[in-house]
């Protein structure tokens, strides 16, 4: 179902943390709600959920107005960032609870649970306690218990923060797959700009509160709306006036129209790449990253006078 | 510790097993005993209901004044027996300013077992309530739960380990009471004596078998619901996360 949020405003106390966001999302896709910490973004998924009631401002999913439908009602699937598990639950009935809510016969409960289990690769896990599991495997069985139920729309918040970094990884990919397998219209929440450009389909940055932007992954990186979201979605570094990303940034030896001079002060191999840092006449820092295979036909080293030019420029375009 | 708990169990013995048992088993002791488990029982389940929602309120709900209640929960802790005895006494004695008198009556020995044992519940169900991971609560709302369902559902599973051990320290403080108890009670025999001041009353008459047989039966009691304490606590952890 499509999600459209309409001038959501939240406040706590005198911290407003939502301050009037508009957007929209399509019947199944999968949007990345991308920002720092306090900017608004998990407040805004808990809205959205109707777990918080905004001050202002309409919730609508599917075509129908929820602004002032219970949580309960909402038939929103959430998965919480400590994924919340119903410690005192086996898995089975952790996964089923919804369905034991909605008063489903047992045996279809049964089967469904099943079903989910394998979905999310927990076959084999259902008779387990939330402590017997994983970090990963308690996400898994967060993420099956909030599908259960058929929500119409999906809310996952930071669903990758309290992983460690290689199942973090898997974890993005797969569920990438498992979003094109469901199809269900999905919302996450996250602070980390390359899982948001890795995993979502459209990217909602936030700041303070605000929406910066609104676009794919792409367009954050390559047009980025504001100064925020160019330094938010990627490393910025500043020849003269002008703002590029590091890997936008021609190194040559000799000298070239448009190029300014700089000294190496430091090769970083990166493996397949390398890090320049480089310093200008003006005393002022430049970071290029070029190939390897870049670096060593340039024979760069410490202290060797290189020219640089832009090949795409930042601008911010409003 | 052990060593005076076991010269009493030493000294009930002085007359055999059947001394024992005859002195536990006479009509007096066995009314006193008999008063003493069911006065404990009833004030306890009004306890553990009243505590789990004082504890609830203290937790969850914020109000002027809150900083306040919870030090005055603790009062029955700090206040010597025999001043709550009298304090109650005062209150709902035969000059009650309230014109509400159930000295001499069982009811009175109710009030001051329920005085001196609500913060028990209280105080074992707080710490539980506040480390409650409330995502859990809003998990469940979003799977469909109602207030009732969540609470019912995922609170009271979570917390009840904690409601059964202040249930089982409240009952073991309640058996043994007698400060709070002895002045309201009038004590008398086959009505309002309780288990403690028939002790009391069988050390001053020179029975100090009956009196230590009767704290034996005490004792035993005490230690059962040690050892539910206990079990009660591995059971709440069983699941931790």
């Amino acid at each position: 179902m499509s999600i459209e949020v309409t001038a959501v405003r939240k406040t706590f106390g005198d911290f407003v943390a939502v301050d009037g966001v508009t957007f929209a999302v399509r019947d199944g896709s999968l949007t990345a709600l991308l920002g720092p910490s306090g900017s608004g973004k998990s407040t805004l998924l808990r809205l959205i959920a109707g777990l918080e009631a905004p001050d202002a401002g309409r919730v609508v999913i599917g075509g129908a107005d929820r602004t002032d439908t219970p949580a309960r009602n909402r038939d929103v699937g959430f998965v919480f960032q400590h994924y919340a598990p119903f410690k005192h639950m086996t898995v089975r009935d952790n996964v089923g609870f919804g369905l034991r809510i909605r008063k489903v016969p047992r045996d279809r409960i049964r089967a469904r649970v099943a079903e989910l289990l394998e979905l999310v690769h927990l076959e084999g896990y259902a008779d387990r306690y939330p402590s017997q599991l994983s970090g990963g495997q308690r996400q898994r069985m967060a993420l099956a218990r909030a599908l259960a139920v058929e929500p119409r729309v999906l809310l996952l918040d930071e669903p990758f923060g309290a992983l460690d970094a290689t199942v973090r990884k898997e974890l993005r990919a797969w569920l990438r797959r498992l979003h094109d397998e469901v199809h269900v219209t999905t919302i996450f929440v996250t602070h980390d700009q390359e899982e948001a450009m890795e995993v979502a389909e459209q990217i909602v940055v936030m700041n303070e509160g605000r929406i910066e932007q609104i676009g794919t992954p792409r367009d954050v990186y390559e047009r980025p709306a504001s100064e925020f979201v160019m330094g938010f979605v990627g490393p910025v570094t500043r020849v003269g006036d002008a703002a590029v990303r590091p890997h936008d940034l021609d190194v040559r030896t000799t000298p070239a129209a448009g190029a300014v001079e700089a000294m190496i002060e430091r090769v970083v191999h990166l493996g397949f790449e390398v890090r320049l840092e480089l310093v200008t006449g003006d005393g002022l820092p430049i970071s290029a990253q070029i190939t390897r295979q870049a670096a060593e036909e340039l024979e760069l080293r410490n202290g060797q006078i290189v020219y640089v030019r832009p090949n795409r420029l930042l601008r911010a375009v409003a | 510790m052990l060593l005076p708990l076991s010269a009493v169990a030493v000294r009930s013995m002085d007359g055999g097993l059947s001394g024992f048992w005859q002195a536990v088993s006479g009509p007096e002791a066995r009314s006193a005993l008999e008063l003493t488990f069911l006065i404990s029982l009833i004030v306890v389940a009004i306890n553990a209901l009243a505590g789990t929602l004082i504890a609830w309120v203290l937790v969850r709900d914020r109000f002027r004044g809150m900083g306040t209640v919870n030090a005055v929960i603790d009062l029955p802790f700090a206040l010597p027996t025999i001043v709550a005895g009298l304090t109650l006494l005062a209150l709902y004695g035969p000059r009650s300013p309230v014109r509400i008198d159930v000295s001499y009556a069982r009811v009175g020995v109710a009030m001051a077992l329920l005085f001196v044992t609500l913060p028990f519940v209280v105080r074992a169900v707080q710490p539980v309530l506040m480390e409650l991971d409330r995502d859990m609560e809003d998990a469940a709302v979003s799977l469909g739960a109602s207030g009732r369902q969540v609470f019912a559902r995922i609170v009271l599973p979570n917390i009840l380990p904690a409601i059964l051990s202040g249930i089982a320290l409240a009952f073991a403080r309640a058996i043994g009471e007698f400060g709070s108890v002895v002045l309201i009670s009038g004590n008398l025999p086959f009505k309002t004596e309780v288990a403690s001041v028939f002790i009391f009353g069988r050390i001053e008459s020179d029975n100090v078998t009956a009196a230590a047989a009767v704290s034996v039966v005490l004792l035993v009691a005490s230690l059962l619901m040690l050892a539910a304490i206990g079990a009660a606590a591995r059971w709440g952890g069983r699941h931790e996360l």
